[in-house]
């Protein structure tokens, strides 16, 4: 009976000062105001929205107004509905470049810098490959060939964005794999997936958020460029294709690329800042000077 | 920098250009849909369609297949554009000088500017004029690029009428010598700017850092205390080493500065790789899609060997062992 509450009041403050951390930094606070503004929108976007996006609900092209806060877009469809539900899908290809990217970047990383040897030459080629690999294009050729989709373009974007990670959590784990905590458990006979996963990944993990930011939001402008360009998921509305309809009405409509520009500014600032913000609270290991 | 060392950095660039062409191979491989049957369409019988594969090469064992491939990339051969009806090379590089025009006016800005910004940034760190700077590099950072073009689109050519809104010459002009030069030039201006505007903004940041490290160093204490010049100090001797990782993230962006360059001249209707890329992805001309990526991942490539040679032509101490 006396050691449960003791368990939980140590493992409270932990968790609340890591928020507390966060928001001490300039980088937290915006990007954690600015990150939870878009995640929320995304979440409620469907009965936040005032209309269903694809639709005519108003004459077109016009101005903002009571009525229609962001104005109406050629079609006359509303543009703040819009707006709205591009969040969405923003959102969707952040986190799903996010998450492939460090999963591939992480690994390689890990494995490169605590094997330190073959592997590691092998790994680090490829990872200099994929980093002169122009991802744009690429994703061009694979939406031409195969056809627009989310799906593919958070694959191509995920596959081609993580040499950066590796590189740096590579760095990390060479100026580790050597200190006390490693040795030690490799002395108390810990294997090498153990090592890897309960020792080295902790300790790099906190310096991987910024660039992990850093990807998903690039993930988020090269999506909006695509759909400018108009190749967006034809089903899936988007910021950039938002700003692509802007293209031909620019002369008449300033609102129809004012607004989509500042919903990706909000979004890309946000995560960009959330990223260095977490690097910071959870304290980055500075003590290491990354080797190339 | 040794004639071996250049040498073997060019042979290093050998694997990885195969690499990319091997990209395309399989893409181009695991495509959906028969090219035949794209290419004959679906009247035929099995006979003819066996005629076709053998003429194709596509019985061929798929070794045989890439190897033909790369034989006829490395000939210059991409395809022939669906809807020219010509070379897709020809198609291309016809487009390659107006898109260089543009790139190469931005990067020469970005460098220039940015580091400039970055100087100043740094010799005021932590006061008004830094946290601007920073601030206004941060924004142009986060902002898609076509959204910077069609806000100077909208602010500087159709409200200010200081630029011309479209293309790269006026219309129907007959200009000659310098006259067309200086027409072009106010043509470039915009398309430039805002092209530049995000290289300035990642270049203006990291010389910032850099630069503010580099003023920790305890040598810039001595010179401090040798009576040396705060701009002098600045210019002459911290220079130089904090621009070693800018070198590197210059020419790292050079495949992010293409891809801006292609949306920038969608924006302002530049006749470059842009508009050709944009009319190739309507019509899914694939030759004239996955050359432009090839041609693209060659000048990457090329500007990460010319940034390593420059790396280390800066800090002669830097040699180079198996990366």
């Amino acid at each position: 009976m006396l050691e449960t509450p003791d368990l939980r009041r140590t493992a409270e403050p932990r968790r609340r000062s890591g928020l507390r951390r966060l928001t001490r930094s300039t980088s937290g606070v915006v990007g954690l105001g600015l990150t939870a503004v878009v995640v929320v929108v995304a979440v409620v976007a469907p009965w936040l929205s005032p209309h269903p996006p694809f639709s005519s609900v108003a004459p077109s092209l016009e101005p903002p107004s009571s009525a229609h806060l962001m104005g109406t877009d050629a079609l006359g469809r509303d543009v703040l509905s819009g707006v709205l539900l591009g969040a969405r899908t923003s959102l969707l290809v952040a986190v799903g470049v996010g998450l492939l990217a460090a999963l591939i970047g992480i690994s390689v990383g890990l494995l490169s810098g605590y094997t330190a040897g073959r592997i590691d030459d092998v790994m680090m080629r490829a990872t200099e490959f994929v980093q002169v690999l122009p991802r744009f294009f690429l994703a061009v050729v694979v939406f031409a060939l195969f056809g627009p989709g989310i799906d593919r373009l958070i694959v191509v974007l995920g596959l081609t964005s993580w040499a950066v990670l590796a590189r740096v959590v590579r760095s990390e784990t060479l100026s580790l794999r050597q200190r006390g905590f490693v040795l030690a458990a490799r002395a108390l006979g810990a294997r090498w997936p153990r090592i890897l996963l309960r020792e080295l990944l902790p300790a790099v993990l906190p310096s991987t958020l910024t660039f992990v930011g850093l990807i998903m939001a690039q993930a988020i402008l090269l999506e909006a460029s695509l759909g400018f360009l108009g190749l967006g998921d034809p089903n899936a509305m988007t910021w950039g294709f938002l700003a692509g309809q802007a293209q031909r009405y620019l002369r008449v409509a300033w609102w129809l690329s004012v607004f989509p520009g500042v919903a990706i500014m909000i979004a890309v600032l946000g995560i960009n800042q959330l990223g260095d913000g977490l690097t910071e609270a959870l304290g980055r290991r500075s003590s290491s000077r990354p080797r190339a | 920098m040794s004639p071996a060392y250049v040498g073997w950095r060019l042979l290093q660039v050998v694997p990885v250009v195969a690499g990319i062409v091997l990209v395309g191979f399989v893409l181009i491989h695991l495509a959906p849909g028969d090219p035949i049957l794209a290419l004959a369409g679906d009247a035929g019988d099995a006979e003819y369609y066996a005629a076709m594969h053998e003429r194709f090469g596509l019985d061929q064992p798929l070794w045989r297949q890439v190897g033909t491939y790369f034989g006829n990339v490395a000939r210059g051969d991409l395809g022939v554009s669906y809807t020219h009806g010509r070379p897709a090379l020809d198609v291309i590089l016809e487009r390659v000088p107006a898109t260089l025009l543009l790139a190469m006016v931005a990067l020469l800005l970005s460098s220039t500017v940015g580091v400039a910004v970055g100087v100043v940034a740094a010799a005021r760190a932590h006061r008004a004029t830094d946290l601007a700077i920073s601030g206004i590099a941060l924004t142009f950072h986060a902002a898609p690029v076509f959204w910077i073009g069609q806000l100077a689109l909208l602010a500087f050519a159709l409200r200010l009428g200081w630029f011309p809104v479209q293309g790269m010459a006026s219309a129907g002009s007959q200009l000659e010598g310098w006259a067309r030069v200086a027409d072009v030039a106010r043509h470039l201006t915009l398309p430039a700017l805002v092209l530049a505007s995000q290289e300035i903004a990642a270049t203006a940041r990291l010389t910032r850092a850099s630069m503010i490290e580099e003023l920790r160093e305890s040598y810039t204490e001595s010179l401090r205390a040798k009576g040396v010049g705060p701009v002098r100090l600045l210019v002459r001797h911290t220079l130089r080493p904090a621009l070693l990782p800018v070198v590197t993230l210059i020419g790292g962006r050079v495949g992010h500065l293409l891809s801006g360059a292609v949306v920038v001249e969608v924006v302002f209707g530049w006749p470059g790789l842009g508009r050709l890329l944009l009319t190739a992805m309507q019509t899914r001309n694939s030759p004239i899609l996955l050359g432009i990526f090839l041609l693209v991942a060659l000048c990457v490539v090329l500007a990460n060997l010319l940034t390593d040679l420059a790396y280390r032509w800066l800090d002669p101490r830097i040699t180079f062992t198996r990366a």
